[in-house]
């Protein structure tokens, strides 16, 4: 590719790839942010006309916004939490010599190949029915009342599925983390007085921040937008409506389009906000 | 204090027995040096001394103290890693203070040991740099300060200086060697290098397959090999070792002789042959004689100016008092 010749030839045939992605991209957001500025309510008389930041202002302010945002941010930060603690134990698990190593990691990775609807359905009802579920059977073998999962700890469940989902994908890139020191380091910090504890404090965790990093920048991109675990669940009641599943009910059951493209917008730069400011931990950790 | 003794020390990975029982005792202050072909077993048994690897039999005693199953962290050892093993995230000063640290040594103790540990190794304008941002011999050294700080009972080094070029080694070694003598801590140091084995020891110890060939001085073994496999061993180059006809007129199965033990002339001698590739070292020079009847290459070392060239004639002739023999069994007649 050192040529002038070979460089705009390369230029020419990756054209229509970049094209197509630019397109890909660029139709659908400057589409909701032209909707974003209309009054277009499909099924009330279509289009009706040019509003300003109407639908801006009529977004942020409805009783519903604020609670949204708390509830995207509880079910981002849990996920997170809990995928990266258990992914972390699992990881420093899975690395030990054992029998069956091999498949038991497949078993691991396992939750990562279903999809998203199929596993919320599963739990919702094998796990979480409050009359035939497994916990229910549980809680009533203990004597106690079972807890009506969804309703009652709605956030709580729906977090549960989400790290359940996502956990895999945590435990795989910090195992390979892991298994990047060199076991000198940990010798040598043995041979100078260091018990586990310390040894997992001053080695081990330094040496796994950057694969930190990057699960929660990767995770807290998908996390942001995750949809059909509540749509299957709970259809964003008892407090689970997060950003992406207001924007979907105010543009499908309240059938207005200009306000569900306002909170799209709001949602694009709460997505960058958070990337930039993630880069930014990221940009810092990598260059160490 | 550091005596070290080694009672019937086995250790088997599997089924792979790659110690027997060994016996080995290392005297307080002493700077032993481990040599061995590469797997025999020499960074297998300074991991056994540290604690990193369990013995499958046998007992290790530190100071006359039963350490077989002790923790690396309490047998007061100090490790220096051919990779350094240094903390990658942390500043030269915390690597360094890190054993301090889990000692919990108090503040103003681990700065001053920092402090002299930092002047006696030159790493003074480096203690606020991360490891990444030093050279090979840099590193060397704060792996070396960080084992010095501890002032352990007793210093394992296992190959420190390979990864070193071999200007920065003969730097190192004497570095090395004069801690040794400033801290009279014992030392054990595990080598490929001849040159570093018989300098630096003041006792070296012939590993083969896990067995020990001979343990003694430099000396001790450079003049008295007790066997064939020592004699190749020990001296660069190698000795020349014989058998056949020239091994019966001296009553042995075999003989060895140093390539510094056997005089070259272009007139007359013992031997004759034909001189193949010559390697002028300056001082010295190392002839490589062919078709001499003896053994396929015999190697000489003649003085700098020994006007030879490739496909010359050339006499030889052993130092009668030089000639080493050895029985059927390779062992020192
Ligand atoms: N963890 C292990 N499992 C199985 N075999 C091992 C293990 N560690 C070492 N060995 C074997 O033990 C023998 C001795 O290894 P060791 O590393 O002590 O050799 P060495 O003398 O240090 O060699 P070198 O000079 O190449 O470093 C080798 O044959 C090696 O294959
Ligand atoms: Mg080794």
């Amino acid at each position: 590719m050192a040529t002038q010749h070979a460089r705009s030839a390369a230029r020419l045939m990756l054209a229509p790839a970049v094209i197509l992605l630019l397109g890909w991209m660029l139709v659908p957001l400057t589409m909701t942010l032209v909707f974003s500025f209309k009054q277009y309510l499909p099924l009330r008389g279509g289009d009706l006309g040019w509003v300003g930041f109407e639908n801006y202002v009529r977004f942020v302010t409805s009783s519903a916004f604020w609670p949204s945002i708390w509830a995207t941010l509880i079910i981002v930060g849990g996920v997170l939490v809990i995928t990266i603690a258990f992914g972390i134990a699992l990881a420093l698990l899975l690395d030990q010599p054992m029998w069956g190593q091999g498949i038991v990691r497949i078993l691991v990775i396992a939750p990562f190949f279903v999809m998203p609807t199929v596993s919320a359905l599963v739990w919702k009802n094998m796990f979480m029915d409050p009359v035939n579920g497994l916990f229910a059977h549980l809680w009533q073998f203990f004597g106690a009342e079972p807890i009506q999962w969804l309703s009652q700890a709605s956030l709580p469940s729906i977090v549960l599925i989400v790290s359940w989902q996502w956990l895999p994908f945590a435990t795989l890139i910090l195992l390979t983390a892991i298994q990047s020191l060199d076991s000198e380091q940990i010798e040598a910090a043995e041979m100078d007085g260091a018990p586990w504890r310390s040894r997992f404090i001053h080695i081990i965790l330094p040496h796994l921040s950057r694969a930190i990093t990057i699960v929660l920048l990767i995770q807290t991109i998908f996390l942001l937008g995750i949809f059909a675990e509540i749509f299957v669940t709970t259809q964003g009641s008892f407090g689970t409506r997060t950003l992406t599943y207001l924007i979907y009910q105010r543009v499908l059951e309240s059938q207005n389009v200009g306000l569900g493209s306002a909170g799209g917008i709001y949602a694009v730069i709460l997505a960058n906000i958070i990337a930039i400011f993630l880069m930014r931990i990221v940009g810092k950790n990598l260059d160490a | 204090m550091g005596r070290i003794t080694l009672d019937k020390v086995t250790k088997s990975f599997g089924e792979v027995n790659v110690i027997p029982p060994l016996d080995l005792t290392i005297n307080d202050g002493e700077f032993v040096v481990f040599v061995g072909p590469s797997g025999c077993g020499k960074s297998t048994l300074l991991r056994l001394i540290a604690g990193l690897e369990d013995v499958t039999s046998g007992q290790i005693r530190i100071d006359g103290e039963d350490a077989t199953r002790m923790p690396p962290a309490q047998r007061r050892l100090a490790m220096v890693f051919q990779s350094y093993a240094l903390y990658p995230h942390m500043s030269v000063r915390k690597n360094i203070a890190f054993p301090m640290k889990m000692a919990g040594l108090p503040e103003d103790e681990q700065k001053r040991r920092i402090d002299s540990a930092a002047k006696a190794l030159n790493l003074t304008d480096y203690l606020d740099r991360r490891p990444g941002q030093l050279s090979g011999g840099q590193r060397q050294r704060v792996a070396i300060g960080r084992a010095i700080v501890r002032e352990p009972s007793a210093f394992l080094f296992d190959e420190p200086l390979s990864n070193l070029d071999a200007a920065l080694r003969v730097g190192m070694r004497l570095e090395i060697m004069e801690l040794h003598k400033r801290l009279a801590t014992t030392m054990i140091y595990v080598t490929h290098d001849q040159v570093e084995a018989m300098t630096m020891a003041d006792k070296i110890v012939v590993l083969r397959a896990g067995n020990i060939e001979q343990v003694g001085s430099p000396l001790e073994l450079y003049r008295e090999p007790r066997n064939e496999f020592v004699a190749g061993f020990i001296g660069s180059p190698k000795m020349n070792i014989f058998g056949g006809n020239p091994a019966q007129q001296h009553g042995a199965a075999k003989i060895g002789v140093r390539p510094e033990h056997i005089a070259a002339s272009t007139e007359t001698g013992t031997w004759e042959g034909v001189v193949g590739v010559a390697e002028h070292l300056g001082s010295d020079t190392f002839l490589h004689v062919h078709e001499t009847g003896l053994a396929e290459t015999v190697t000489v070392r003649v003085d700098g100016e020994l006007p030879v060239k490739h496909g010359d004639r050339i006499f030889l002739t052993p130092e009668a008092d030089k000639i080493h023999r050895f029985n059927e069994q390779g062992l020192r007649a």
